[in-house]
C-alpha cells in the first residue's frame, strides 16, 4: 500500500506550480516548500505539475530542479517526479554504466515489477536511450551474468494461478540436480527461474523444500562470497515475497558505513506507492526499530526529510 | 474429377459438377473408383478408399477452411497459435524464427500477450522448454526481443560488430555458431536497422554477404535473412512453397505467409519474387492452386 499522503483538497497544479516558482526565486532555494508539495501529490498530479510548469513558465521543471538542487536530495526529487517505467528506466541504465557483479539493482527492478510493468519500463527505456533495455544488459554485462539478466530483463512471465503440479516437481529435481553439482550457471537453472511463472515457482520451490529437508536457497548459501549465487537467491527471494526482500535492501542500505543513499533512494521512490506500507511494517518486525527512526538517525538535512516525507513519517 | 484435384486446395465446383452428375448412377461412380487405382484398392466385394488419400483429400479441402479462419483471426492470436503449434507438434522451428523476426516490436509483443492468454504459459517458457537443439537459447532470445525501432545507428558500434561477428564464423567453424555468445547477443539484442548496417559493413569487409558464410547453420541464416529482408526471405518461401514435390509444412507456408503479410509488406514480397524468380507470384499462384482456397489466396495477394 501506499505511503503518500495527498492533502484533501490538492491545490490546482498551476498553484503548485506557482508556490515552486517561488521556491525557487531568490537566494538559495525553499527546499521544505518542494518537499511540503511534490512529496504530497500523486503520480498523476505530479505529470500535471510538469506540463503545467513548462506552459506557464516555458521550462522544463525537472531541468529546474537539476540546477536548484544538489546531491542525494536532487537525486531523489528528481527520480520521484518521473513517472514510474521512466523512473525504473533511468535507474535500469544508470546500474548498467556502473555495473559489476555485486549490483543487483537490476535483479530487484525486473523480479519486483508485473510483466506489464517491466514492459512500460522496456518502452520508456528504448524512447530515452535510443537502445533497447536488454541489448544493453548484454553490452554491460558477461559470463553467467550476462546469461541470467538478459532473459530476466526481457521475460513476459505469465501471470495466472494454473500450474502444471507435476512439472514443478519435476523442476524441482533439475533445479537440486544443477545446484549439487555446482553448475549454478547452467541453462536449466536460468531456464527455470527466468521463464517460469511466480506461481508455478512458488510451487517448485515447496516441492524443493518438501522433496530435500529445506528451502532451495539454503542450498544456493553454499559459498557466502559468490555474487552468482548471491543473485540467484535474490531471484527467488523476490518470488517468495518480494516486500522481505526490499526490506533487507533498505536494511542494509542503513546499516551499511556511511549509508548506501543510492539503494534508499531508489527503494523508497519507486515503491512509496506501490507496497512501501508492508515494507515498513516489515520493518519494524525485523528491526524493532521503525524505519522513520533509522532514517532520521542515519539520514540529514532535506535528503532525510523527503524520504521521511515519501514513508509517510512527516512531522 | 482429375481436374478438381492435384494442386493446393480443390475445385470444389468441378467436383461438384463431375460428381453429381452420376446420381442414380452407381455403375459410373463403380468405374471411377475402379479408374483411380492408386486411390482405390480392391478389398474384398468392393473397392475400398485408400485411407492415406482420404487423409490427403481431407488436408486438401480443409486448406479455404484455414485460410478463412486465419484471416479473421487477430494477428496476435495467429502468431501465438502458429508458435504453440510448432512447439507442441514438432513443426520445424523456422516458423518461430520467423515470427519473432519479421513481426515489429509491438507485433511481437502482442503475440507474447495472445499467449499468456490463450495457453497460460508464457512464449518463452514454452519455447526454452520445448526446443532442446543447441539453438535454443538463441529463440528464446529472438522472441523475447523488444527491439528499439528508431533510426539511431552507432555506425563504428555496428563495424565492431561486424568484425565480431566475422571472427565468430571464422574460428568456430560454423557447427558452434548458434551457441556462441557475442552471436547470440548481436543478433537477438540488436535494432534491425543497426543490424542492417552491420551486414552492411559485414560484405564489406569480408567480400560475401553474412548470409552466404552462414550456409550451413539454417537457424542462423535465416535468422538473418528475416531480420535484414522480409520480404526477400518471403518470397524465398513462396518459391519453396510453390514448387512440386514440396511437404507438408512446406505447403501450410503458403497459407500462413500470404495471411500474415497481406496487410504488412504483399507488395514489397511481390516485388522481390519477381526479381528473384522472373515470374508474377500472383500467376504462379493461380497455376498451382484451385477452387475456393485459390479465389482467397488471390485476393489477399492482389492484383
Amino acid at each position: 500500500m501506499s505511503t503518500i499522503s495527498v492533502p484533501v483538497s490538492v491545490p490546482s497544479p498551476a498553484e503548485d506550480c506557482e508556490q515552486l516558482r517561488k521556491a525557487f526565486q531568490g537566494w538559495g532555494t525553499n527546499e521544505g516548500s518542494i518537499i511540503s508539495i511534490l512529496a504530497h501529490r500523486s503520480g498523476a498530479q505530479r505529470r500535471q505539475i510538469r506540463d503545467s510548469y513548462a506552459q506557464a513558465y516555458g521550462e522544463d521543471l525537472l531541468k529546474v530542479l537539476d540546477k536548484e538542487l544538489t546531491r542525494d536530495f536532487e537525486k531523489a526529487v528528481l527520480l520521484w517526479i518521473l513517472d514510474p517505467p521512466e523512473r525504473d528506466a533511468v535507474l535500469a541504465n544508470e546500474a548498467l554504466k556502473k555495473w559489476s557483479p555485486n549490483n543487483r539493482a537490476l535483479i530487484e527492478i525486473a523480479m519486483t515489477r508485473t510483466a506489464d510493468e517491466m514492459f512500460a519500463v522496456r518502452r520508456a527505456y528504448r524512447g530515452r536511450f535510443k537502445r533497447s533495455l536488454e541489448e544493453d544488459v548484454a553490452v554491460h554485462t558477461n559470463g553467467d551474468f550476462r546469461k541470467l539478466l538478459v532473459p530476466l530483463v526481457s521475460s513476459y512471465r505469465y501471470e495466472g494461478p494454473e500450474v502444471n503440479a507435476s512439472l514443478a516437481k519435476s523442476e524441482a529435481k533439475i533445479l537440486h540436480e544443477k545446484i549439487e553439482e555446482k553448475a549454478y550457471g547452467h541453462e536449466e537453472i536460468i531456464r527455470i527461474l527466468t521463464t517460469r511463472s511466480k506461481e508455478h515457482l512458488l510451487a517448485t520451490f515447496n516441492d524443493y523444500n518438501n522433496e530435500f529437508g529445506h528451502p532451495i536457497n539454503k542450498d544456493l548459501k553454499s559459498d557466502p562470497k559468490d555474487d552468482f549465487l548471491f543473485a540467484l537467491r535474490a531471484i527467488v527471494r523476490c518470488i517468495i515475497c518480494p516486500e522481505r526482500y526490499l526490506e533487507k535492501v533498505i536494511r542494509l542500505a542503513i546499516n551499511k558505513m556511511g549509508t548506501d543513499e543510492c539503494a534508499l533512494t531508489r527503494v523508497i521512490t519507486t515503491r512509496a506507492e506501490v507496497n512501501m506500507k508492508h515494507i515498513k511494517e516489515i520493518y519494524y518486525k525485523r528491526n524493532s526499530v521503525r524505519l522513520d527512526h533509522a532514517l532520521k538517525k542515519d539520514t540529514t538535512g532535506d535528503y532525510e526529510d523527503f524520504l521521511l516525507a515519501l514513508i509517510g513519517q512527516d512531522a | 474429377m482429375g481436374q478438381g484435384l492435384g494442386g493446393l486446395g480443390v475445385d470444389e465446383e468441378a467436383l461438384v459438377s463431375a460428381l453429381g452428375k452420376w446420381r442414380h448412377q452407381p455403375e459410373k461412380r463403380a468405374q471411377l473408383r475402379k479408374s483411380f487405382a492408386g486411390f482405390f484398392t480392391a478389398d474384398g466385394g468392393f473397392e475400398r478408399f485408400e485411407d492415406d488419400y482420404i487423409h490427403y483429400l481431407k488436408i486438401e479441402f480443409a486448406r479455404f477452411k484455414n485460410i478463412m479462419v486465419l484471416w479473421a483471426m487477430h494477428p496476435w492470436e495467429r502468431d501465438a497459435r502458429w508458435a504453440n503449434d510448432v512447439l507442441h507438434k514438432a513443426h520445424p522451428f523456422d516458423i518461430i524464427v520467423e515470427i519473432a523476426c519479421t513481426r515489429s516490436s509491438e507485433e511481437l509483443l502482442g503475440a507474447r500477450i495472445a499467449y499468456h492468454a490463450l495457453f497460460h504459459r508464457s512464449l518463452e517458457e514454452d519455447v526454452a522448454y520445448h526446443v532442446r537443439e543447441n539453438f535454443s537459447n538463441l529463440l528464446v532470445g529472438l522472441v523475447s526481443a523488444y527491439r528499439y525501432e528508431g533510426d539511431s545507428i552507432n555506425e563504428e558500434m555496428a563495424k565492431s560488430e561486424a568484425k565480431t561477428l566475422g571472427t565468430a564464423i571464422k574460428s568456430a567453424g560454423v557447427r558452434n555458431l548458434v551457441e556462441n555468445g557475442e552471436v547470440i547477443r548481436i543478433l537477438t539484442t540488436r535494432s534491425k536497422p543497426h543490424l542492417r548496417v552491420t551486414f552492411k559493413y559485414y560484405r564489406e569487409m569480408y567480400g560475401k554477404s553474412i548470409e552466404e558464410d552462414l550456409g550451413d547453420e539454417l537457424c542462423l541464416q535465416e535468422t538473418v535473412q528475416c531480420l535484414d529482408s522480409p520480404p526477400k526471405y518471403f518470397s524465398k518461401v513462396m518459391d519453396e512453397t510453390l514448387k512440386d514435390g514440396a511437404d507438408k509444412n512446406t505447403k501450410d507456408a503458403l497459407t500462413r505467409v500470404i495471411v500474415s503479410r497481406a496487410d504488412v509488406d504483399m507488395e514489397e514480397i511481390k516485388a522481390a519474387y519477381h526479381e528473384q524468380y522472373g515470374a508474377q507470384l500472383e500467376d504462379v499462384i493461380a497455376m498451382k492452386t484451385l477452387g475456393n482456397y485459390r479465389d482467397a489466396l488471390l485476393s489477399l495477394v492482389g492484383q
